[in-house]
């Protein structure tokens, strides 16, 4: 699982990588999932159901599925 | 040296120092501004300077993540016609229509009678990293509402500063964009039934 944000100038960056099924890289994992969230970052995972694509906001890590291959974190909405 | 002549250089220098002692310092203030104006602007990072090659590689990245979260169809719909489409349906049963364009208003509109419905102003300014702006490439701001119109409908569209049609976004050019939608969809309908 890959945890990436985006970035002005930057497109997204990657700010953690690992196996879920790994309890280290796990922890890595929440560690960072919960320093962005902290930073007021909302974060989606991409998903699929055969060719039909959609996302989901999650709030925890435990909201992740286990075989999503990335998070993406960006800033939070403001109205315009 | 004369005393009367002693006298004069006196009364000279104090005029001098009335007359022009004001603008003499305020010119010495000014130069202390721009020396410490141009110090600054040598310790800014060179990174920080505008880099058009730096926003073209982070647009292709950008795309790069959009096509791997909506998919080829989708991210075929966004190189052609500029802009993403979201289908809803509301409580009664009726159908509508999100349009997202980069960096503009989210368009809704009913997806039957093609009415424009209404305008949502929503951005994604990153406030955390400023050293490059706030303003997130095309494709990410493009992105990031789809997914959040897709995770969590409700709230963006409750964030969101609504208006009616034609604030921001030409309303002319909305129903251009829905008749070239629907023109797209037809001619890569077939392609789709035939892979």
């Amino acid at each position: 699982m890959k945890l990436v944000r985006m970035r002005p100038g930057h497109g997204d960056v990657l700010l953690a990588e690992g196996d879920v099924e790994a309890a280290e890289d796990e922890e890595r994992l929440v560690e960072e999932f919960r320093r962005q969230l902290d930073k007021g970052m909302w974060a989606a995972v991409p998903t699929s159901t055969g060719p039909r694509r959609e996302a989901l906001m999650v709030r925890d890590f435990g909201e992740v599925p286990r075989d999503a291959e990335r998070v993406i974190f960006f800033p939070p909405a403001a109205g315009g | 040296m004369s005393a009367p002549l002693l006298v004069l250089l006196v009364v000279l220098g104090s005029l001098a120092v009335a007359g022009f002692g004001p603008t003499a310092a305020e010119r010495a203030r000014l130069a202390l501004d721009s020396r410490r104006r141009a110090r600054a602007v040598a310790r800014t990072p060179r990174e920080l300077a505008y880099d058009p090659g730096r926003e073209r590689r982070a647009e292709r990245k950008a795309l790069e993540l959009l096509r791997s979260a909506v998919g080829e169809e989708e991210f075929a719909m966004y190189g052609s016609l500029g802009f993403l489409r979201v289908r809803g349906r509301a409580r009664d049963g009726r159908e509508y229509g999100y349009l997202i364009y980069p960096h503009r208003p989210i368009v809704a509109y009913d997806a039957e009678t093609g009415e424009l419905l209404s305008e949502y102003c929503v951005g994604f300014p990153d406030r955390a990293e400023t050293a490059f702006g706030s303003r997130l490439p095309d494709a990410d701001d493009v992105l990031a509402k789809w997914m959040s119109l897709h995770g969590d409908e409700r709230g963006l569209i409750a964030g969101a500063n609504m208006h009616l049609p034609g604030r921001q976004v030409d309303p002319g050019q909305v129903r251009r964009d829905l008749r070239r939608l629907r023109e797209w969809e037809g001619r890569s309908r077939p392609l789709r039934i035939a892979a």
